[in-house]
């Protein structure tokens, strides 16, 4: 299938991308990496009359360092996020994460930036977000605003992005040497999350001090575990200690039920998963 | 209508396209390389897998447009004068297809996977190839044709 008919521009700046956007009207998409939006198009999901490639504005990607925060540009495509240096040390969970999105080639084309404005709730990057107190930078005709993780995740496919506003980075506080894991359960390779979890924390001498914890695909958006985590600190990484720290995991969520799992059997899946998750990190 | 230039297989091209083209369209239907194929209509299956500035990309999800100015690589510039490239033989020796459909995509992110990996487990190589799917079902050989490829240094 080939999309519909549409005018495309390939800014090379952020300014002139919000021009782009603020004159082309209604009816227009930013791509990114175009791995969500192409195949929308292609199926003739959507029609926009316009599209605003971001792929050519490459003070978009890359990571680096500012004071305590790891910054990440939007287009950052999901394999150099995965494979960053600074990524690994300091926000070790968003490596773990991204290295069970999708599959090699799309995590070649697919962008850091593009799977969290995407915001799928069955999306892998949202609760690690989440779970670091990430930041998310959006820049708009009228300058430039800076949302927190709790508040830029709206509802399903929703974010606190506004039309004619671009997401330009994402700012993570930096957890130096925190472990990490990220539990993914799916039933087939290059799957979406049916469930999952993600944990980072430290421990020392087999006992965990701090954690952070959330949750994927359990509701319309992602979910931080905030009692997990305070019954995780002070525990003792043994699988009956953490099974009772995380064995609430699931109460209060509304998961979606569909062909992968009704929502009674994501919420076991969530207790069982965030143990292994919990488990794995402490290592 | 846009005008762009690419490097595919080695030779420029400069062509007008509809912004709408998607590359695996330009490459069969503009270039005539029916070479790398089309499976599916959702960026699932893997066979239309092509390297864009060295990297595998799904040629049926990115924009011809998106690919002006770089360099693509597809199946039909592995071999060098009727010669085939190490990948190509150890797919033949190892009978690694049956109809043959999966197989362009299959080799060229075989290639990627060894370029990053050069001594892949069995496991690793099922990792590397699960954006590729093999509608006849034989990966068993196929994993041996790559661990095959592994052992004679075949990254390119
Ligand atoms: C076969 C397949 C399997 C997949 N499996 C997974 C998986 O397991 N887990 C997972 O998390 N994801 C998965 N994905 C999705 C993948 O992560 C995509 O890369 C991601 O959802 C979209 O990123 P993109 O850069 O391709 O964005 P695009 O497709 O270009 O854009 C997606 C949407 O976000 C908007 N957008 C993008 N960037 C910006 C920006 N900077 N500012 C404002 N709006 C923006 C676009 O307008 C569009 O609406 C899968 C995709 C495929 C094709
Ligand atoms: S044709 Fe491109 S992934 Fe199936
Ligand atoms: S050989 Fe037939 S699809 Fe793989």
């Amino acid at each position: 299938m080939i999309p519909a008919a549409f005018d495309y521009h390939a800014p090379t700046s952020v300014e002139e991308a919000l021009r782009l956007l603020a004159e082309s009207g209604d009816d227009v998409k930013v791509l990114a990496g175009g791995q969500s939006l192409l195949p929308v198009l292609k199926l003739r999901l959507a029609a926009p009359e316009v599209v605003v490639d971001l792929g050519r504005i490459d003070a978009l990607r890359g990571v680096r360092e500012d004071g305590e925060a790891l910054v990440i540009g939007a287009m950052t495509p999901h394999h150099e996020v995965a494979s960053d240096p600074l990524v690994q040390q300091h926000a070790l969970l968003l490596r773990e994460a991204t290295r069970t999105v999708a599959d090699p080639q799309v995590r070649h084309r697919g962008t850091f930036g593009g799977a969290l404005a995407h915001a799928d709730p069955a999306g892998d990057l949202l609760a690690p977000c989440l779970a670091l107190d990430a930041e998310f930078v959006i820049a708009g005709q009228g300058g430039t605003r800076t949302v927190a993780a709790a508040d830029f995740f709206q509802d399903y496919f929703t974010t606190a992005i506004d039309d004619g506003e671009i997401l330009t980075e994402v700012r993570v506080p930096k957890h130096t040497g925190w472990r990490a894991h990220y539990e993914k359960f799916s039933r087939v390779a290059q799957q979406w999350s049916i469930v999952a979890i993600a944990v980072t924390l430290r421990s020392e001498g087999g006992t965990i001090s701090e954690a952070r914890v959330a949750l994927t695909n359990m509701g319309t958006v992602p979910i931080r575990a905030t009692a997990a985590e305070q019954a995780l600190a002070g525990v003792a990484a043994t699988p009956e200690a953490v099974a009772q720290a995380v064995a609430g995991i699931a109460e209060g969520t509304e998961p979606p039920s569909d062909l992968n799992g009704d929502a009674d059997y994501r919420r076991h899946l969530a207790t069982v998963l965030a143990r292994r998750a919990v488990l794995a990190a402490a290592g | 209508m846009t005008r762009i230039t690419m490097t595919v297989d080695g030779v420029s091209y400069t062509d007008d396209v509809e912004n709408r083209t998607l590359l695996v369209q330009y490459l069969r239907e503009q270039l005539g390389k029916t070479g790398t194929v089309v499976g599916c209509d959702t960026t699932n299956c893997g066979a239309c897998t092509v390297h864009l500035d060295g990297r595998s990309v799904k040629s049926c999800t990115v924009l011809a447009v998106q690919a002006d100015g770089h360099e693509v690589r597809t199946v039909e510039g592995l071999a060098t004068d009727g010669e085939l490239a190490p990948i190509q033989q150890a797919f033949h020796d190892c009978h690694a297809l049956q109809c043959g459909f999966c197989t362009p995509g299959m080799m060229m992110q075989s290639l990627d996977l060894l370029a990053e990996n050069p001594d892949p487990t069995d496991e690793e190589i099922r990792e590397g190839l699960e954006g590729n799917m093999c509608r006849c079902t034989g990966y068993q050989n196929i994993v041996k044709a790559v661990r095959q490829a592994a052992g004679t240094g075949a990254q390119s």
